[in-house]
């Protein structure tokens, strides 16, 4: 099919953009385009103005600032894959960029817009969840920030009012030596997520657990933390009974069902993958490396 | 790696022996690169969507969103304002251009239901999703959409036939208020004394399977541009599809005009799969509007009408026994299948009549029968896609020996062994009949050594030592093995025009037709051979009625062998004529002529010869002048190959699997395909079609689902939601070629394209079910999806 | 095109040359190239981004024609499979990967073809010597139903090996 009819704007800075925003009746922002490009074609939106962020300066790019890796919302998925300092601090969003698609499409998609579409299988928002990203976001009202939890209100519902543009996405590194692990069942590679988890550990001197983030995505209507799971390895050593015990509590949130992919199929993917990706993240862990153990 | 093991003799046909050092050009049987290569690398190709055609018009149509509803009220009147809309067609205003609004019936059938067929468009009720009720032809095909939501339309729901059981139901709704029943054809196909058969049988064992087979999704979809000539009262309509002459005959048909006046093109066709072998309602109502409008026309099927408004073949339900001695030798099947027709009927029973005879497959079977429900729901109708019922009747067979073997403890392998037809038994009669009346005789072939060679490249004795070594590491893997023979080269006839003009051109025209395989390149090598001249030097040209009369299309693996045949046949009659004029003219004995690159020259001084292009001047005439006594005009000749009975193909594959059962994923780790087509024209792509059929296979067993909800509205509308098989969730498929001559037509071949899909979906149940030995999952169904892995493993533990 | 459809004009260079034209805002960047500027060896199979028949590149790299619109090609370089052949075309008239695709009979309908020959080009400029993982991985976001991908993938391997990157 063919898109409906629309405007189409292609401010050159934000704040030009904030305006067309204002003033443009049932505005659309226009991000990377692989969400909402098959979304017009389908004729499943028929927005009357179309408002690219293509070409607005400032919007993209990777840097460091004050110990937290900065993104603009508009850096390509292709820009993280191939980031030296993503892979050097973060390297749980390079594991998890990794299952995003298709080159084809991480060559134009983008971490703001992916955010922003908010699929509850997508792989970038279960990072910044996992992570505690901080979103900037500027609106008619200024400039605000909040965090991933957030920022996720419901399935495919971001925290943004009428007007507002996600600007960028910070996100803090774990401690060098830090372990993790992105895994994810799709039927096929690069579809989005069945389930994905996502776990990132830090060690203390005797590998007890000190620092532990699980999140699940996929699962639920947005990306959600396993508080559960977490307490159950925080301050443990991780073996075989804490790991059955914490992906025992991700195979027990609730999930989402449909007639393809009952609830129940969701907690049993959740549970295996985080038995899977809870040791895989402590073995990457430099305690456990220097241990030379396994777990 | 590919290989080719030759397997009895090789008969190629004769050509010239060497006489002075020259070796005759071999072009029958070598691994030639494609002809229709360049182009298409090229960006050159012209499909459907690429003729560029001055001041055309773009349709859309407007389709059912409803499984099954009575229209109300149509409006069309804001449709019609918007600017740039040319005309909006509804039922009554396409009726009034055309001599009926019920597309005609695909094949002849005294049984069928009457009033079966899909309708050009329907606007008074609607019976599936996608159902095509209004045209709108606009300067645009976006404005063309633009104008469909501007349609407006009040429907009133009518009660839903979601599925065959349901169909079947005394309390069921019927599909179609214009359909006496939901049945749309009842038959039992069989032979031998089956129930005496059963009563004296040893073992009894039944099955109730559920085999699914999705959509084609050719990645070009289908379209039609339909130019009208107003001085000639002529038409001529491209359309991608499998079949030129029988779309020209129906649009003939349907528009009232003389068939001479109707040119049907094929353009270079982006995949057939079986969804283009129909005549669909669009290529009416294309053809109809240009000429109402006097403008071309041009309609291109979006992915998403694919989904819905191309055909299917989708559901079917057995339920079968079968009876065995102590020794697992196969003593009688029998049974019954519902089919899932869909909304209409547009081609007839082939489908269904094919699963339901081909179920014995290689296998001796002593007495058989199975009684076939055909069952209308609100569904996109059904008509083959690749592999057209094999592949489901294969997945029955083959899912009853693993029963058998199961049982009687006896190796699976072993069970297919005592049961396959041996080759001293050839050709054997299957005991039925096909459609056409015609007993379904099998030629030739050496199905034993097929499985034996399947087994020996995937190293199965060694197997059990591989699967014991990987479960001890906690690694479930299995393997499975399947046997199939298609039934190829349906007749009645092809045709093959091969012409030598007097520039020396060599022309090749059929009624067979290109979608994708590299037909014309194993046509010009069957001509090459024949002629002694480059491939390069035959130009091909597949699917236009306007350069040959007769013709039939692609389907059925019908074409290396039907118009393989009339082209060799051809090419001998023009290579004989040409020795023959060559012999008066250069005054020597035909046994001391040759051709060679477009020219007849004496063997012992090849200085001496006339070439083609001279021959060809001579024999179109001149006026007054005698041509060459004994010597017929033109350096041309027809070849009509015609025949009943069919090549039939075989295979084994077999496949190693892995399968987590914490999430239920399939891995297939290795994969074999022992096939047998007979003659090979081309190898290369003859391993080429096995590939494919392969994942055509795989994505059976494992993804393909046409998903329906209980409203009969589809679930899996875009390339998202139903899967076709990528590059990373296939192994490398290891291919290997046997080679029995067919004794069915004169160059030996057998039909290719559908065998490699249908062993597939068996062979990797039976490899998931052995993976899964540890927890006694049975399996009956494809395909299997994770979730069902699961959830059969759950409720296996819990038993 | 009616009146009051919203247009734009755009400049664009495609394979080398620069094309000026007014393009309807709304349409993508795969139909603004098979239908503006004829060049139709750019196929659209699906037109929501999976198949990936459509695919081009753009400013170097590999994108969904059909999940672009022409106007956000303003400025850029667009590559399609009409450059392939290129100025040193080889005995058949056609670039490297294209033979080795020929050779390797990586091809049958050919419809998906244009899409697969952009994505391996741009994975060959990336990495001279991709291993069959790495090939596999570009094309998973290209579907096609004719080949099983086996022989694509064995051409892209011997393109690699011809063009010196294999070791």
């Amino acid at each position: 099919m063919k898109a409906p009819p629309f405007r189409y704007h292609a401010p050159r800075t934000l704040d030009e953009a904030l305006s067309l925003l204002a003033s443009l009746p049932g505005p659309r922002l226009l991000a990377g385009g692989q969400s909402l490009m098959p979304m017009l074609n389908f004729r499943l939106l028929a927005p009357e103005h179309v408002v690219d962020l293509n070409r607005v300066e400032g919007l993209s790019g990777i840097r460091e600032a004050g110990g937290e890796i900065v993104f603009g919302a508009m850096t390509r998925q292709r820009e993280i894959e191939f980031s030296p300092l993503v892979e050097a601090r973060l390297p749980l969003l390079a594991e998890a960029i990794q299952w995003v698609g298709h080159r084809q499409t991480r060559n134009r998609g983008t971490l703001g817009g992916s955010l922003c579409h908010l699929d509850p299988s997508a792989e970038q928002p279960t990072v910044a969840m996992a992570m505690d990203a901080t979103l900037a976001i500027v609106g008619p009202a200024g400039r605000r920030e909040l965090p991933m939890r957030d920022f996720a209100l419901d399935l495919m519902t971001p925290a943004l009012d009428e007007g507002e543009i996600l600007a960028e996405v910070r996100i803090r590194p774990w401690a060098p030596g830090h372990g993790w692990a992105f895994l994810e069942f799709a039927r096929r590679h690069g579809d989005y997520a069945i389930v994905a988890v996502a776990v990132l550990l830090e060690l203390d001197a005797s590998a007890r657990a000190s620092r532990v983030s699980i999140t699940l995505g996929g699962v639920a209507a947005t990306p959600v933390r396993v508080p559960e799971a977490e307490a159950r390895l925080l301050g443990s050593l991780i073996d075989a009974e804490a790991i059955a015990d914490a992906a025992a509590c991700c195979g027990a949130v609730d999930a989402l069902g449909d007639p393809q992919v009952p609830a129940w199929y969701r907690q049993r993917l959740a549970r295996t993958l985080a038995g899977r990706a809870i040791p895989a993240a402590l073995a990457r862990t430099a305690a456990h490396a220097a241990a030379g153990g396994t777990p | 790696m590919d290989t080719i093991v030759p397997a009895g003799q090789v008969v190629v046909p004769a050509t010239a022996a060497p006489a002075d050092g020259y070796t005759a050009r071999r072009m029958f049987g070598t691994r030639a690169a494609r002809i229709e290569d360049p182009a298409l690398l090229r960006g050159e190709g012209r499909y459907l969507d690429d003729i560029r055609m001055p001041d055309p018009l773009h349709a859309a149509f407007l389709r059912s969103p409803h499984a099954h509803a009575r229209v109300t009220r149509l409006d069309l009147s804001a449709a019609r304002a918007l600017p740039g809309v040319v005309a909006v067609f509804d039922a009554d205003r396409i009726a009034r251009e055309l001599t009926g609004l019920r597309m005609p019936l695909g094949f002849p059938s005294a049984t069928l239901q009457k009033d079966i067929t899909p309708w050009v468009l329907s606007c008074t009720e609607v019976a599936f999703v996608g159902e095509a009720m209004v045209m709108v032809v606009a300067e645009s095909r976006a404005i063309a959409e633009d104008a469909l939501a501007l349609i407006e339309v009040d429907f009133e729901p009518l009660p839903i036939v979601h599925d065959c059981h349901q169909a079947l139901d005394a309390q069921a709704p019927v599909v179609r208020s214009d359909a006496v029943s939901n049945i749309a054809e009842q038959l039992q196909v069989g032979f031998g004394e089956v129930d005496p058969a059963f009563a004296a049988a040893p073992h009894v064992f039944t099955e109730s399977l559920f085999v699914h087979r999705g959509a084609a999704h050719p990645m070009e979809g289908r379209g039609v541009l339909a130019r009208y000539d107003p001085v000639e009262d002529a038409i001529t309509v491209w359309t991608s599809t499998q079949m030129a002459h029988e779309v020209m005959h129906s649009i003939a048909a349907m528009l009232g005009m003389d068939q001479h006046n109707v040119r049907v093109v094929a353009p270079d066709v982006g995949g057939g799969f079986g969804c283009k072998y129909l005549t669909y309602p669009e290529e009416v109502a294309i053809p109809a509007a240009a000429r109402c409008l006097g403008r071309p026309v041009k309609w291109v099927e979006d992915r998403a009408e694919h989904f819905v408004s191309a055909i299917h073949e989708r559901d079917q339900y057995w339920d079968v026994d079968i009876a065995v001695d102590g020794q697992g030798r196969i003593l009688g099947v029998r049974g019954r299948l519902l089919h899932d027709q869909g909304a209409y009927t547009p081609q007839g029973i082939n489908l269904p009549y094919n699963a339901a005879t081909s179920v014995t497959g290689p296998y001796r079977v002593p007495a058989y029968r199975m009684d076939v429900l055909i069952c209308q729901t609100n569904k996109t109708p059904v008509i083959p896609v690749r592999g057209a019922g094999y592949p489901q009747a294969a997945f029955v067979m083959e899912r009853l020996l693993d029963r058998v073997a199961r049982e009687l403890g006896i190796d699976r392998a072993e069970v297919r062994s005592r049961n396959l037809i041996p080759p001293e038994k050839m050709p054997y009669d299957k005991g039925l009949t096909n459609r056409a009346g015609v007993r379904s005789i099998v030629d030739s072939g050496d199905y034993p050594a097929t499985q034996a060679e399947a087994l020996a490249r995937i190293d199965y004795v060694g197997f059990p030592a591989r699967q014991r070594e990987a479960r001890a590491r906690g690694r479930y893997l299995g393997l499975g093995i399947a046997n199939a023979v298609k039934a190829t080269s349906r007749g009645p006839f092809e045709s093959a025009v091969i012409r030598v003009s007097p520039q020396g051109r060599i022309d090749l025209y059929t009624g067979a037709l290109a979608m994708g395989q590299g037909l014309a390149t194993a046509l010009a090598q069957i001509a090459a051979e024949q002629l002694d001249v480059p491939l390069e030097a035959i130009h091909v040209t597949c699917g236009d009625t306007g350069r040959v009369s007769l013709g039939m299309g692609g389907f059925a693996s019908r074409q290396t062998v039907m118009a393989g045949s009339s082209v060799h046949l051809a090419a001998v009659e023009v290579r004989d004529k040409a020795l023959k004029v060559g012999e008066q003219l250069l005054g020597v004995p035909m046994a001391g002529l040759r051709l060679r690159d477009g020219r007849v020259e004496v063997i012992a001084t090849p200085a001496r010869f006339v070439t083609l292009s001279d021959i060809a001047r001579k024999l179109k005439g001149a006026p007054g002048y005698s041509l060459p006594p004994g010597i017929t005009p033109g350096l041309e000749s027809t070849g009509l190959f015609q025949t009943n009975s069919q090549a039939h193909a075989n295979a084994c594959h077999a496949c190693e699997v892995e399968v987590d059962p914490g999430t239920g994923a399939v891995r297939i780790l290795r994969y074999v395909a022992v096939h047998d087509s007979g003659c090979l024209v081309n190898p290369t792509m003859a391993e080429g079609q096995i590939h494919g059929g392969v994942v055509h296979g795989i994505g059976n067993a494992l993804f393909e689902k046409m998903g329906y909800d209980e409203e009969a509205q589809p679930v899996t509308g875009t390339f998202a939601d139903y899967l076709l098989p990528t590059s990373t969730e296939i192994p490398q498929i290891e291919v290997v070629f046997l080679q029995t001559p067919s004794p069915t037509n004169p160059i030996g071949v057998k039909g290719i394209g559908e065998a490699g899909t249908i062993p597939v979906a068996p062979a990797i149940v039976s490899a998931i079910e052995d993976a899964l030995a540890p927890w006694k999952v049975h399996l009956a169904e494809a395909p299997l999806s994770p979730v069902r892995l699961l959830e059969l493993i759950d409720a296996s533990a819990a038993a | 095109m009616s009146s009051d459809e919203p247009v734009r004009a755009i400049s664009v260079t495609v394979n080398g040359t620069v094309h000026r034209r007014e393009v309807a805002e709304r349409k993508n960047l795969a139909d603004f190239l098979r239908q503006d500027l004829q060049l139709t060896g750019t196929h659209v199979g699906c037109e929501h981004g999976v198949c990936g028949a459509c695919t081009v590149l753009v400013d170097g790299v590999s994108a969904r024609g059909c999940l672009m619109l022409a106007v956000q090609a303003d400025g850029c370089s667009v590559e399609t499979v009409e450059s392939l052949a290129g100025d040193a075309p080889g005995p058949s008239g056609l670039g490297p990967l294209q033979q080795a695709f020929r050779d390797r009979h990586a091809l049958q309908c050919g419809f998906c073809t244009p899409g697969i020959l952009m994505s391996l080009t741009e994975l060959l400029r990336d990495d001279p010597a991709p291993d069959e993982h790495a090939v596999r991985l570009v094309l998973s976001g290209h579907l096609c139903r004719c080949t099983g991908y086996q022989n694509i993938v064995a051409a892209a391997l011997q393109a690699a090996s011809k063009a010196g990157g294999g070791s």
